[in-house]
């Protein structure tokens, strides 16, 4: 065989590696969902959840439970884990950050003022809290991201710069929202609270329809800046050199990302975790050629956010421990052990 | 092919670059040299397109510039090939096919280095990486070289085999070609024209053995130095010491 060959042949090697990752995720992410479906104050065999997925059944019970109760919170975990999956690698890419997340930069922290805010101004609105609650959420996580953007655009603005922008804002918004948890009457509290800990059982279908068009919009807009989102990896001046407009590039990444995370945490409220780990985990298994890596980090956010759905139904028999809990309590420990067994430095 | 007319360049209010004229014909090698600071980079990052300027940059017909920058250093967790493959990012699609590994392929067999080519850029030494970075460069088919100090971090083989291959493929391919150099013997035997910028001027620029004198040495660099040949009639730089007492101010014409 030729040098060429060799390379080729290797090409095709790893290529075929990530191909089969990306299988097992899909694997694993489908058997993380049938569990999530089958757990619940009642547990339903999985067999039967099988067959009223696939329409086969005629039990009613398990029908009603499966498609008006459990279907949507499952797949909302589907939606908005790969929301927060992918837009966390996107991040820690355009802000050459390893610890960049919609967590870090205060746009969760923006979504959990907005929710508040409505929370505490409640009944004083006009229109439904199903729906203003997520829309106050959508805006705030939509303004600290246009804070953020806003100092990235300054001439000159480094990465650096957007993230430590990213972290004043959510100094801020913590600081709003205890002064609204300081003067919100005990009920009001206690939903914010409620809200803060996220929670993906408020879903509805329409709602899982919006997350979900957002995400598919996003998905292949974000993949066909794949090479050059790669290209970032190597620096701003490499990418540049090769042909990259960085500055536009970070720029039209980053609003999608903010649609992508605003629009799941309005939905589910803030789970933190999802943005940073996905993206690491991914890493590990596939590199960090975006083509890849992309698809990989919403995958593992699914797959996360999925198993611990179901985790958080399964922890107290009976009762439903908070999901931004679960994912934090499961995904910590396994993260660490995982950062720890990586042979490689990964950033 | 290559024409820079009164090219300058501040940051902020810090002239880095100022009235730099220089021409660079098809297949010929131009060594930039001088102090650190004096705007080698600069004067690169210009003519990339990667730095506001004044003056004038002529390319022939919309020629495509390559630039390698200064190496950095990179952590990504990117493979050798993957990062070659970079330098075709106008034309890659999402399905890599096997014309553009191929293609880097061959340029990391040209620079020895196909081995590493499933190997992480992160895990490379210093000198493997800048000869990554150089097939990236020429897998973007240049015809406009620029290449920042690409031989910083390379061993006394590699340097020579480098710029070697820079030479022969400017001459076979006719690319115009700039290559920061801090050797000076180097320089002197692998360009055909050398620059000396100082302090974000040009000083001189022309054959290695008009412009490589003791007084050229003595106002850029500020120090001693016996300028021989060797028996091919290159010059040789053999630095004694550094000047004693103020130095020379090398603006002054
Ligand atoms: N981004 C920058 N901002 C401000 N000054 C800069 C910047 N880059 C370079 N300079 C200044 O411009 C001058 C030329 O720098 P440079 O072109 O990097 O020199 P060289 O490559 O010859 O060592 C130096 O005085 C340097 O301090
Ligand atoms: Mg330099």
């Amino acid at each position: 065989m030729s040098a060429a060959d060799l390379v080729w042949a290797g090409y095709r090697r790893r290529a075929a590696r990530r191909m089969a990752v990306l299988l097992a995720a899909a694997a694993a992410i489908v058997a993380t969902t049938l569990l999530d479906v089958a757990t619940g104050p009642a547990f339903l065999p999985l067999a039967a959840v099988g067959r009223s997925l696939a329409r086969l059944a005629e039990d009613r019970t398990v029908d009603a439970i499966v498609w008006s109760i459990r279907l949507p919170v499952a797949l909302m975990a589907l939606a908005v884990g790969a929301a927060l999956g992918l837009s966390g690698a996107i991040m820690q890419t355009i802000l050459n950050n390893p610890l960049a997340s919609s967590y870090t930069l205060g746009i969760s922290a923006g979504a959990g003022f907005g929710a508040a805010l409505v929370i505490v101004l409640g009944a004083a609105l006009p229109v439904s809290e199903a729906y203003a609650v997520p829309a106050s959420a959508f805006i705030f996580a939509g303004i600290a991201c246009a804070g953020v953007s806003l100092i990235g655009g300054v001439r000159g603005a480094t990465p650096e710069m957007l993230v430590l922008a990213g972290i004043a804002l959510l100094f801020l918004f913590q600081a709003l929202l205890s002064l609204l948890q300081y003067v919100a009457s005990p009920e009001a509290l206690q939903q914010i609270v409620f809200w803060l800990f996220g929670s993906l059982q408020r879903t509805t279908w329409p709602k899982l329809a919006i997350v979900a068009a957002v995400v598919a919009l996003c998905v292949p807009a974000l993949l066909r800046d794949s090479w050059r989102l790669t290209a970032m990896r190597l620096g701003d001046e490499r990418a540049k050199a090769l042909g990259v407009d960085v500055k536009s590039l970070r720029l039209r990444a980053f609003t999608l990302i903010s649609l992508l995370t605003g629009v799941a945490v309005a939905f589910v409220g803030t789970i933190g975790f999802i943005g940073l780990v996905a993206p690491h985990v991914a890493r590990i298994f596939v590199g960090e050629d975006q083509r890849f890596l992309l698809p990989a980090s919403a995958a593992a956010g699914m797959a996360i956010l999925s198993a611990a759905s179901a985790a958080s139904k399964l922890i107290v028999p009976g009762a439903l421990f908070p999901i931004g809990i679960v994912t934090a309590m499961i995904g910590v420990p396994f993260f660490v052990v995982l950062i720890l067994r990586a042979r490689r430095a990964y950033w | 092919m290559l024409s820079l007319e009164r090219l300058g360049v501040r940051y902020g209010g810090h002239v880095a670059l100022c009235e730099v004229s220089l021409d660079v014909a098809r297949g010929e090698v131009v060594a930039l040299v001088g102090p650190n600071g004096s705007g080698k980079s600069t004067l690169m990052r210009a003519v990339a397109g990667l730095a506001r300027h004044d003056g004038r940059i002529g390319f022939a017909g919309g020629a495509r510039v390559g630039f390698m920058p200064q190496d950095f250093g990179s952590r990504a967790a990117l493979s050798v090939l993957e990062v070659v493959l970079l330098g075709r990012l106008r034309t890659l699609a999402l399905r890599v096919d096997r014309d553009d590994v191929d293609a880097a392929a061959l340029l990391l067999g040209r620079l020895g280095i196909a081995e590493l080519a499933h190997r992480l850029i992160g895990e490379l030494s210093g000198g493997q990486r800048q000869l990554v970075f150089l097939a990236q460069v020429l897998a973007g088919v240049p015809a406009v070289l620029l290449l920042d100090e690409p031989t910083s971090a390379l061993d006394l083989r590699n340097q020579l085999e480098l710029l070697g291959l820079v030479r022969r493929l400017t001459r076979e391919k006719g690319l115009a070609t700039i290559v920061s150099l801090h050797d000076l013997n180097t320089a002197a035997r692998f360009a055909d024209r050398v620059a000396v910028l100082c302090a974000g001027r040009l000083h001189a620029t022309g054959e290695p053995r008009a412009v490589f004198t003791a007084a050229m040495l003595r106002a850029v660099y500020g120090v001693e130095a016996d300028v021989g040949a060797d028996s091919n009639g290159v010059p040789v730089v053999t630095v004694q010491r550094a000047c004693t007492g103020p130095q020379t101010d090398p603006t002054a014409p």
